[in-house]
């Protein structure tokens, strides 16, 4: 069974203390949220999971087949177009160069991306489309484990909704897992299985909330009322400081 | 491949938004004319004989061979100058170190006058190629220097952190991620680098060589020779503005497409 077990994991950049006491395990066709304030260490612990920084103190095993990395700033280089930057992962694969750019047209497509921005460059794209891209150049390879790092931030509600239907549909489907990282609770709501709060100051794991209910039946309704639930949450207060002072 | 094709195919249009360059280069041939009217042939040749004389000369086999002698010069400088400021620049970008020390060097090299150097090697190299090759690479080198070393040192962390996390192999993460970005900084290195060198060696071969256009210049000084003079220099312009607008600039144009 493929998944993602993070056990003790501590981290430090110089003398200050990042993460410290780090447990969670996120399983096959599951989507784990990480919750918390910004600066609270969210980004450092994903990097740790998806192996772009080195672990220092514990442990992180990851038996998942293949990951894919979705940017909260896009990350898309700026001298390819559209298709090209969707491309890549494909071709890190090894995948045919043709093969590559009809299935990145085909996702593109899909994401509300028209046939006409194929050959613009980055700096021509709005916000909302550059993560667009980015979050299709991530899809595209059909990663078994996704990491998402506040993906949505840029897109307007509409675009948000239409996004999340297609991992939900992933998801009901079992095609993938996600660790999610937001400060979004309603949107954690609407996706996850399990979300963990992360305290800041250091980083660390302090209540966990599980969701039952399948995702696809979700509606707006079970969302609002479970944020208005979660929001009443003494450590959700405390870790966002919603008190007023 | 594609991208050579490309450049071909927009090379049409490129020459045909060119009229107004032409019109620009027309007005200031009048401007000249006008200069020839009021002060007169010795002190400034109309354009007409200028180019006659130009014609002339390109019709004389010596002349030639004085234009290949200065364009072997420039070639052998430039290249040099190349070849050493891209790869010592790239090395130098990769280590905080050498790219910290290089800084005060290269301050030296691009403050020191071309003219002191010119002086200097005629006294370590004599009066040959070798005093106005290196005069060219001193004064080129640091430029694609430079421009190498910003570029390495310039390269997007996060780029590098998203290339790794889909696991690029190093011949993309070369090609798709590092040669693109290195490659708009040490590519208009090389535009300057060049024409400092065209520069350079007619300014060396005029103090320091017998030969070469350069030391046709100063013939034509010591003859007050000012049609010859001018000629010479309408070679050089003439040349520098091929080398730039046909070869260079369409080039940089497709290369920089990606450029906000």
């Amino acid at each position: 069974m493929e998944k993602l077990e993070v056990k003790k994991l501590n981290h430090h950049f110089g003398f200050t203390e990042i993460l410290r006491d780090i447990n969670f395990t996120l399983n096959k066709g599951q989507i784990l949220s990480i919750v918390g304030p910004s600066g609270g260490g969210k980004t450092t612990l994903m990097h740790l999971c998806a192996g772009l920084l080195d672990v220092e103190e514990g442990y992180v095993s990851n038996s998942f087949e293949s990951s894919a990395f979705a940017f909260q700033e896009g990350r898309l280089l700026p001298w390819k177009n559209v298709i090209d930057n969707i491309m890549l992962g494909l071709l890190a694969n090894g995948e045919k160069k043709k093969i590559a750019m009809q299935k990145a047209q085909d996702i593109a497509l899909r994401f509300g991306l028209e046939e006409n921005d194929f050959d613009k460059f980055p700096k021509d794209l709005s916000g909302g489309m550059k993560q667009r891209v980015s979050f299709a150049r991530a899809l595209v390879t059909k990663p078994s484990l996704l990491f998402l790092d506040e993906p949505f931030s840029a897109l307007d509600i509409g675009l948000k909704k239409e996004l999340q239907t297609i991992l939900i549909e992933m998801i009901d489907k079992k095609e993938i897992s996600i660790l999610f990282i937001t400060h979004d609770l309603m949107e954690a709501i609407r996706l996850s299985d399990e979300i963990l709060l992360l305290k800041a100051d250091p980083g660390h794991i302090v209540k966990k909330f599980s969701y039952d209910l399948p995702q696809r039946e979700r509606d707006d309704k079970y969302v609002y009322g479970e944020s208005a639930k979660i929001l009443q949450d003494e450590e959700i207060i405390r870790t966002f400081e919603l008190e007023l002072k | 491949m594609n991208f050579i094709l490309k450049i071909i195919k927009d090379f049409p249009a490129y020459l045909w938004s060119g009229w107004g360059a032409i019109a620009s280069i027309f007005l200031f041939i009048a401007f000249w004319d006008m200069g020839n009217q009021i002060y007169g042939d010795l002190v400034l040749p109309s354009p007409l004989q200028t180019f006659q004389t130009l014609v002339l000369m390109l019709q004389d086999d010596s002349v030639w061979v004085e234009i290949n002698i200065t364009l072997y010069r420039a070639a052998v400088g430039f290249g040099l100058s190349l070849a050493l400021g891209t790869s010592l620049g790239l090395i130098a970008g990769f280590f905080a170190t050498a790219s910290m020390m290089s800084r005060p060097i290269v301050t030296i090299l691009v403050g020191m006058p071309p003219i002191a150097w010119i002086v200097l090697a005629m006294i370590w190299f004599g009066m040959g190629d070798e005093t106005v090759i290196f005069t060219i690479i001193v004064a080129s080198f640091p430029i694609v220097f430079v421009g190498a070393l910003q570029g390495t040192r310039t390269l997007d962390g996060e780029l590098k952190e998203m290339a790794d996390s889909f696991k690029l192999p190093w011949h993309m993460k070369f090609m798709d991620v590092y040669f693109p970005h290195i490659f708009s900084y040490v590519f208009p290195a090389w535009v300057s680098g060049l024409g400092m060198a065209w520069k350079i060696v007619i300014m060396a071969e005029l103090l320091a060589t017998s030969d070469g256009m350069g030391a046709l210049l100063a013939v034509s000084r010591s003859q007050l020779d000012t049609p010859t003079a001018l000629a010479l220099v309408t070679i050089m312009i003439g040349s520098l503005m091929f080398i730039e607008y046909i070869i260079l600039e369409p080039i940089k144009r497709e290369v920089e497409l990606w450029r906000s």
